[in-house]
């Protein structure tokens, strides 16, 4: 028995820790081609609705985003307000900013641009309205009521 | 001049790990993986001439309107939420059955009025229960006829293009949203 004992029960070896790197960077390159760095800074608070029957929007290349809703920053009031881009805007704006946005785009792209209406929920009709009507005029008929995926 | 043949020296590769995982955990952080989801709507474009004067069958058009209180009237009777989705279906597939409802599936619109009150989170769900009863019905359909639902035919795919078209044909998705009135404070 104690023969045994002698030769085991020693320490165990060392992990060989060599190809830790290779892993961890293959990782990062994963992640860094997956991230999409969040390129607006969020001036309105948008709680989305919920929906069971929401569709995966194609393409975030071709998507213009409207957001309304409540300012974060309390010093703007709680009246519900349209941003575009990164700054606060009004209804009017949103014909030059769609026409800016379109011109931007190849041509052949404009026709299947939607736009990506990202509304909080306390956010009234009204608005709501006046941004489908002001879409309308400026022809840009794909409107897409942003919502979360409901579970049930 | 002697040369000496000198080793380079290893260089110690120990804290590369540290590195990377440091560039992996900011990287971790920063993503969103959120992939942007909604309900589609195909707005009608504005046009010169005044909308046609067809005066639509009562029968053939379900009211639906919801007021600034967020309460849903549907052919001017209290509904709540949940029932929505079934009447609207018996609405699409009625086919002459009931004479308070459509007459055919194809000729039955669905007239959606809100008021600028109301809430864009009701307006949704409304919406989205609206959505769901033309997409149940299209399922139902198509099931029935080709043996495979709806939302899983390929519009790329060739033969399931007709098929697609036909579902399309029989269960218009005749949704029409009038201009909304303002009877609530905003």
């Amino acid at each position: 028995m104690a023969k045994f004992k002698k030769d085991g029960g020693r320490g165990l070896p060392a992990i060989n820790t060599s190809a830790l790197p290779d892993i961890v960077f293959m990782l990062l390159f994963f992640f860094m081609v997956a991230t999409k760095m969040r390129d607006k800074e969020m001036k309105v608070r948008t709680q989305l609705p919920q929906a069971s029957e929401v569709e995966k929007l194609e393409k975030k290349s071709r998507l213009h985003y409207i957001f309304v809703g409540p300012p974060l920053d309390e010093r703007f009031g709680s009246t519900p307000r349209i941003q575009l881009d990164d700054a606060f805007a009004t209804v009017d704006d949103i014909q030059q900013y769609i026409t800016l946005k379109n011109s931007e785009k190849d041509e052949k792209e404009v026709p299947y641009m939607t736009t990506s209406l990202k509304a909080d929920k306390v956010v009234k009709m009204g608005i709501v309205t006046d941004i489908k009507q002001e879409l309308r005029e400026v022809n840009a008929l794909k409107l897409s009521y942003t919502a979360s995926k409901s579970v049930d | 001049m002697a040369t000496r043949k000198r080793d380079i020296p290893e260089i110690n590769a120990g804290s590369m790990a540290d590195i990377a995982f440091l560039l992996l955990v900011f990287f971790l952080v920063t993503t969103t993986m959120d992939i942007p989801t909604g309900l589609q709507v195909a707005l009608p474009p504005i046009t010169e001439e005044p909308p046609e004067n067809t005066k639509q069958k009562q029968r053939e058009v379900l009211e639906v309107l919801v007021n600034a209180n967020d309460q849903l009237l549907v052919e001017k009777n209290l509904m709540s939420i949940d029932k929505l989705r079934q009447k609207t279906i018996d609405h699409l597939t009625n086919e002459g059955k009931d004479p308070t409802l459509s007459s055919t599936s194809t000729a039955a619109i669905v007239s959606l009025k809100n008021d600028r009150g109301t809430s864009y989170d009701m307006y949704v769900q409304v919406y989205n229960e609206l959505t769901a009863a033309y997409n149940i019905v299209r399922d139902d359909y198509s099931m029935a006829k080709f043996g495979k639902l709806y939302s899983k035919l390929d519009p790329l795919f060739g033969p399931d293009k007709e098929k697609i078209k036909e579902v399309k044909a029989k269960y218009p998705k005749k949704l029409s949203e009038a201009e909304p009135v303002n009877s609530g404070a905003e």
